[in-house]
């Protein structure tokens, strides 16, 4: 078991034959990702990478049965690209983009909450379950298969979770970048439920950053919803406060979003924090035993 | 991308929002010229900078003649204003508004921004407005009125009713009010803001509402289509060496201790910045590469955390996922050779290639340290920044 992919989700590109969808692509397939077709308007017919290339989404998922789409389309086409994909039936969307103006994002969130589409991103690594599929940017050869689930909000410090677990012969069963963005398709909710259901994961690592509440939200949820256990950190404590400009930011976070803040509420919902990101391994062996 | 108050209030014109009649002035010498276009008996001279709490920093000041209008513009052209929101260098003056003055019979706030936790536009509003609305939103959060608008469907009338009443506004204020939420909101979504404010909202002496001060920050990712706004950008309210990193899509923020850090993705440099001071040591600066990072850009990225010259040891911590550490391997080298480092460099490379630019830094023959995981080179640079050896 795993969540969102295995190695017979079937899998398309939107911007396939541009340079990062290219490289990431080749890296995906050598991973064992079954990668059908790629998406690119006026390329339809083409062949790259051995694929065939359609001019849009909903050609690519009628010939090839496709269930999920990897987007490397520039932000300022993104939310046309996530939107096609919505409305194509796909059931999955991973975007790697970043730099989509926030009220794109607004309507693009709304959009596929409204039509059940799950999307994962905007300007994260992807998803991969270790061993089967890569939908993403992560180097595959530092997972492992295995046993702890990793969500984040950061690309690289999802590596070095992902690193830690791996060396320490833990194993991931799946890990999701959500994405640095103010607003992500995917909340840390939404995966820790999905991991809270998945048999094969035994514990869970979330790392947060500073700014916004969603790891002040993931806590309460925690509380109540999640018996496995959970290890996190965030990161930031050190980062100065933003320069700001007016004060609407800070009266509608209300004092929340600062990196202890953060810490405090996970503490309370029973999460074992670790002030370092090198200790994120050590503390998934402390709390598991294994 | 933040803007002064005399341009937000100009857009706001654009939109048919009420404000003060003012000009804006670079120089003393045009003090004379702006008040004669102006009516009244005296007017407010307001310093232009992007920062709040100008008011109380001596920012602003009512003024009843061209002299003393003249003096206060020749006291803050070229000068910093330092209020509570900026560094302690302050922010530089180089534009004065000259505005007239209104009567003012209460002091409204309202204030729109993306709320990341409702994942919508949301206005705020209260009749508590003025300089202490922070100690309002902190203290009795129950006198701030929150309004969200549907991504989809849009601003609607009964939103600005419904705040309206909140605010007890007059029959004739809630229609002034309805035209200015609909068009506020029209704005933000068209203009691309992701942060727009105005306190006070004033209700003058005539009853009418107007919008005494302006602030708004625009969405950077949305530049692209808001070219007439990225025009408008101020420079020179940014810090230096960070409008120089943002050239080269580097992500900077100059801090106060001693040790640089390069890291691939803001998390990462977060956390790097974390574990340094955990063992006790104090980073110079945070910046992001980014996720293409290129030799130039790294060699870029490597002069501006020296032109710091606190910097007493360098950490590069970069786990490849979209870059090769080869490359940027490649890049420090280049660098080092360039600029002529003198302090230790401790290097941590991980993932996409990282034995290949590990060998490639061990046979440059230059003075860097590898270092083997986050811990290790967390230690090793706080030793050196401290002119220890590892």
């Amino acid at each position: 078991m795993s969540i969102l992919i295995n190695k017979d989700t079937k899998v398309i590109c939107q911007g396939f034959t541009g340079s990062q969808a290219t490289l990431h692509c080749e890296q995906c397939l050598d991973y064992g990702t079954s990668l059908v077709a790629g998406v690119t308007p006026g390329k339809g017919g083409q062949i790259h990478l051995d694929l065939p290339v359609f001019n849009d989404v909903k050609e690519a998922v009628s010939a090839t049965r496709a269930t999920a789409t990897l987007i490397f389309v520039p932000a300022r086409f993104c939310k046309e690209a996530i939107l096609e994909a919505a409305e194509a039936g796909l059931d999955l969307i991973v975007c790697i983009t970043e730099g989509i103006p926030i009220l794109d994002m607004l309507e693009v969130k709304m959009r596929c909450d409204n039509l059940g589409v799950r999307l994962i991103g905007p300007n994260c690594p992807g998803v991969i379950t270790p061993g089967e599929s890569k939908m993403g940017i992560m180097p595959g050869n530092i997972h492992l298969p295995g046993k702890v689930g990793v969500i984040s909000r950061s690309g690289t410090l999802t590596y070095e979770a992902v690193k830690q677990t791996s060396d320490l012969g833990f194993g991931q069963s799946s890990c999701v970048g959500i994405g640095g963005d103010p607003i992500p398709g995917s909340s840390f909710i939404d995966i820790l439920t999905l991991f809270e259901e998945d048999s094969e994961t035994e514990a869970i690592v979330m790392v947060g950053e500073i700014g916004g509440t969603a790891e002040e939200m993931a806590a309460e949820f925690i509380q109540s919803n999640v018996s496995k256990p959970v290890v996190s950190y965030i990161a930031g404590v050190t980062a100065p406060p933003d320069k700001r400009m007016g004060h609407a930011g800070a009266i509608i976070a209300g004092g929340k979003g600062t990196a202890e803040e953060k810490f405090k509420a996970l503490e309370a919902a029973g999460v074992h924090t670790v002030r370092s990101p090198a200790d994120i391994g050590k503390g998934i062996g402390e709390i598991t035993g294994w | 991308m933040n803007l002064h108050e005399y341009q937000a209030k100009e857009l706001f014109r654009e939109y048919g929002i009420p404000v003060s009649n003012g000009v804006a002035v670079n120089s003393s010498l045009d003090i004379k010229k702006a008040i004669e276009a102006l009516e009244g008996d005296r007017w407010v001279v307001k310093a232009q900078v992007h920062a709040g709490g100008r008011g109380k920093a001596g920012g602003v000041k009512l003024v009843h003649t061209v002299e003393e209008a003249e003096a206060f513009a020749e006291k803050w052209l070229g000068k910093n204003l330092v209020t509570y929101q900026t560094d302690e260098t302050g922010q530089p003056v180089s534009k004065i508004l000259v505005e007239e003055c209104t009567n003012i019979s209460e002091e409204l706030y309202l204030g729109a921004v993306i709320d990341r936790a409702s994942q919508r536009l949301v206005f705020m509003a209260s009749q508590e407005g003025g300089v202490n609305i922070e100690e309002v939103a902190s203290k009795t959060p129950e006198k701030i009125f929150q309004i969200a608008i549907d991504p989809i469907a849009g601003p609607k009338s009964q939103e600005a009713e419904s705040l309206a009443s909140q605010l007890s506004l007059s029959e004739s204020q809630k229609k002034q009010f309805e035209k200015l939420y609909l068009s506020l909101a029209k704005m933000f979504v068209e203009k691309d803001l992701s942060l727009l404010e105005i306190n006070p909202l004033v209700v003058a002496a005539d009853g009418n509402l107007i919008c005494l001060d302006a602030k708004i920050n625009i969405d950077s990712n949305a530049l692209f289509r808001q070219e007439l706004l990225a025009e408008m950008n101020d420079l020179s309210q940014e810090d230096q060496r960070e409008s120089l990193a943002s050239k080269w899509k580097l992500s900077y923020v100059a801090l106060e201790g001693n040790i640089g850090c390069m890291v691939n993705g803001a998390g990462l440099a977060m956390g790097t910045m974390d574990i340094i001071k955990l063992h006790g040591g104090e980073p110079a600066n945070f910046l992001d590469v980014g996720g293409a990072a290129d030799p130039e850009r790294v060699s870029e990225a490597f002069k501006i955390i020296l032109s710091d010259e606190n910097v007493q040891a360098v950490l590069i911590n970069i786990f490849g996922g979209i870059v090769r550490c080869d490359v940027i391997a490649d890049g420090i080298i280049e660098a080092v050779k360039e600029v002529g480092v003198n302090v230790p460099v401790v290097v941590r490379l991980e993932g996409n290639k990282a034995e290949l630019g590990s060998e490639k830094l061990s046979k440059s023959g230059l003075n860097i340290i590898n270092a083997n995981g986050l811990e290790e080179a967390a230690k090793f640079v706080v030793k050196a920044s401290k002119g220890e050896n590892s």
